[in-house]
């Protein structure tokens, strides 16, 4: 199972969601609905209408930029970072 | 009975709630609330008392955030706050209402409206107004393409009108079917054309008390006044304000002939009160007379800018006004708009005030 990690801006807003979870899915869509299945109303805080990742979320699978088509495998960490923007 | 009375701040850095008593002298603060987001409107729900507050992060987008414990805990959601899959991606929500019957009302940005029935938790589109045939030639105000303002008919449900920058004021008489714009009589003095049917910038504008056909307006183009339901408008500005330009207004909660704005020097001439000198206007004869206000406000050198939602006003007797400025002040008077005292002087950017009085 894919391991997915969280950041503290986006757990704050869920009391109780731990940071680290693993997750069966083959895409970072897929992998984020079934995150949502645990956390509800987690994807909608990532994902806008297109659908596509919001544009100051940036999710890395095993180190590199994906985007919401991008394939996770069983070993596959998939770290979910908010953009360095804002003011 | 003890009465508490609570200001609701909404800031570029999250919620604030202030809480006094009846003499509103004192005021303690509690914040930042709601993870510190943006915070464009807060409201109490009738039907609950929960505050709600309508907001939008720019990293996790919009939501409307819930709180049923006088804001000590938060939930939030942005179910069905979206134009599908198709549309364009909803950035902010910008304003909240509740009608008579319960339900509530979203304003958001890029302008559209949405409604919920189980009180914030899911919200559906009202398409009528997104359908309006004028949509095409919807253009944003420097703030953006937003529905800021919701003023919900009294006691029909069915009726509710809405104000957008930069397009005007809308009303539906058949709960959100279907909208006719309310803008004659309103200039738009930046086009060529300065009489449309739409394209007016609305910056706020509020119902008389028990008169729900009577509507006082602060465009960008000066101050109006309508007499039968937003049907037609009539210019107040050269009444004796000193400026068409200023973005709150706000009404008296029981005398129809009563309202207050915050004149600001021009649209293109800094937007900040009038050589630096603020000053409330108010008036009690339906914009026929103003009256300025400046007691207990700097004398000088204070270019305070208040936004939209910004001014506020309690159901207390006499009524208590309260500004919120771009620069974090936040001013407030227990005497109906006529001396003023600063209450808080450096929170974050102010975009939103409600006051709220609790009995009990």
């Amino acid at each position: 199972m894919a391991v997915v990690l969280l950041p503290r801006s986006l757990l704050a807003l869920f009391p109780g969601a731990e940071r680290r979870h693993e997750i069966d899915g083959t895409t970072v869509e897929e992998v984020l609905v079934l995150l949502d299945a645990r956390v509800p109303g987690i994807r909608d805080r990532l994902v806008e209408s297109g659908p596509r990742l919001r544009p100051h979320i940036n999710v890395y699978v095993d180190g590199e930029r994906g985007d919401l088509v991008t394939e996770v495998g069983p070993t596959t960490t998939v770290h979910v970072i908010p953009a360095v923007s804002g003011g | 009975m003890t009465t508490r009375t609570l200001l609701l701040v909404g800031t570029k850095k999250g919620a604030f709630i202030l809480e006094s008593d009846a003499t509103r002298r004192d005021w303690s603060v509690r914040g930042p609330l709601c993870e510190g987001w943006p915070t464009h409107d807060l409201i109490v729900e009738p039907t609950s008392g929960a505050i709600l507050a309508a907001a939008g992060s720019p990293w996790f987008g919009p939501a409307v955030w819930r709180s049923d414990d006088l804001g000590t805990t938060w939930s939030h959601s942005s179910a069905g706050l979206t134009y599908g899959d198709d549309g364009p991606a909803i950035k902010t929500v910008w304003s909240l209402a509740a009608t008579p019957d319960g339900t509530l009302l979203a304003g958001v940005e890029p302008a559209g409206l949405f409604r919920s029935t189980d009180g914030g938790a899911t919200w559906a589109h009202v398409e009528g107004l997104t359908n309006h045939p004028t949509r095409p030639t919807w253009g944003p105000g420097a703030g953006g393409l937003i529905l800021h303002t919701i003023v919900p008919h009294p006691t029909d449900p069915m009726r509710t009108w809405v104000g957008i920058s930069a397009v005007g004021v809308f009303e539906t008489r058949d709960g959100g079917v279907s909208w006719e714009p309310r803008n004659v009589g309103v200039r738009a003095g930046f086009l060529p054309d300065p009489h449309p049917i739409t394209g007016q910038c609305v910056h706020k504008f509020a119902m008389a008390a028990g008169e729900p056909d009577t509507l006082y307006q602060q465009n960008h183009c000066g101050v109006y006044r309508s007499d039968d339901g937003g049907a037609t408008w009539i210019e107040l500005t050269d009444n004796g304000l000193p400026s068409e330009f200023s973005f709150p207004l706000v009404t008296h909660p029981r005398d129809p002939d009563t309202a207050w704005v915050i004149p600001l020097n021009g649209a293109d001439q800094g937007r900040y009160v009038p050589d630096g000198r603020p000053a409330v206007w108010r008036t009690h004869d339906r914009g026929a007379t103003w009256i300025r206000a400046d007691e207990g406000l700097p004398a000088e050198h204070a270019y305070l800018t208040i936004l939209r939602e910004a001014m506020a006003r309690d159901t207390l007797d006499p009524v208590g006004v309260t500004f919120g400025t771009e620069t974090g002040q936040l001013w407030h008077s227990a005497d109906e708009g006529r001396s003023w005292g600063l209450v808080t002087d450096a929170l974050p950017e102010i975009w939103a005030v409600e006051s709220v009085v609790l009995d009990g």
